[in-house]
């Protein structure tokens, strides 16, 4: 993946392109609970736009837009967020991960049920996401100094 | 040594094919995999759960603690290439 020059025409029609890959993403995992979708899947289209920022506009300036520390940082948030709300469901009396007795304000055991679902869902989605940017950012291998020397970016 | 690693897992492997005839036929509806839960799944996601997507339904809400070691694996799954391949610059 090492490319001479940088093509305005590819970076440019990826780099808008790329919003509508999270919008789509998003909309994948909100909708989980009515069409085919879900956590897992909402976190791969996410992670596949970022993957397609590091293929069109090269290494280093799609880590501007988010930093190796943040990914690191997403892939643990999300199995924190699942873990967490199996702990906040045992704290408050019930099973683990039993959403009935989560506190949603003004919403009967099934709505919290509901509700809880789509939390982990959101947890998953971002672990997901996380993760896979950063294998495809580990199997890239390091930029070698002499590679930025020369202009040329992996 | 080698020979008889190798007809022993021959062996093996043919007891397993043999064995696969006592079990149920595919998709069958009176096996004891569609008896026990698939129908109480099935029947009462929606009043239970409020979900018409059984699929997401039985994933997060009935069996939801599997979900959590699928999602510990993907996790583990990119620990172990961080700490196999991450290399610091030069």
């Amino acid at each position: 993946m090492i490319f001479q020059y940088r093509s305005v025409i590819v970076a440019t029609t990826c780099r808008i392109l790329a919003p509508f890959l999270h919008l789509y993403s998003l909309y994948v995992i909100m909708h989980g609970h009515t069409s085919p979708g879900g956590g897992f899947q909402g976190g791969v289209i996410m992670g596949a736009s970022f993957i397609l920022l590091v293929i069109s506009l090269g290494r280093e300036e799609a880590l501007r837009r988010m930093t190796q520390k943040a990914n690191d940082f997403f892939s643990s948030l999300g199995v924190f967020i699942y873990g967490g709300i199996g702990l906040a469901c045992l704290l408050l009396g019930a099973n683990y991960l039993d959403y009935g007795v989560l506190p949603f304000p003004g919403a009967t055991p099934v709505k919290a049920r509901y509700l809880g679902m789509l939390v982990i869902e959101i947890g998953i989605g971002i672990s997901v996401m996380a993760i896979m940017v950063s294998i495809f950012l580990n199997l890239l291998g390091p930029e070698t100094s002499s590679e930025e020397a020369d202009g040329i970016h992996r | 040594m080698k020979v008889f690693a190798f007809v022993a897992s021959m062996l093996m492997g043919a007891l397993l094919i043999y064995s696969t005839e006592d079990m149920p036929s595919w998709g069958d509806p009176n096996s004891p995999a569609s008896r026990h839960v698939s129908p109480r799944y099935l029947e009462r996601s929606v009043e239970e759960t409020g979900t018409p997507n059984v699929v997401t339904s039985v994933l997060a809400d009935y069996r939801g603690y599997d979900t959590l070691g699928e999602t510990t694996v993907i996790f583990s799954a990119g620990m172990a290439c961080i700490l196999l391949l991450r290399r610091r610059r030069g």
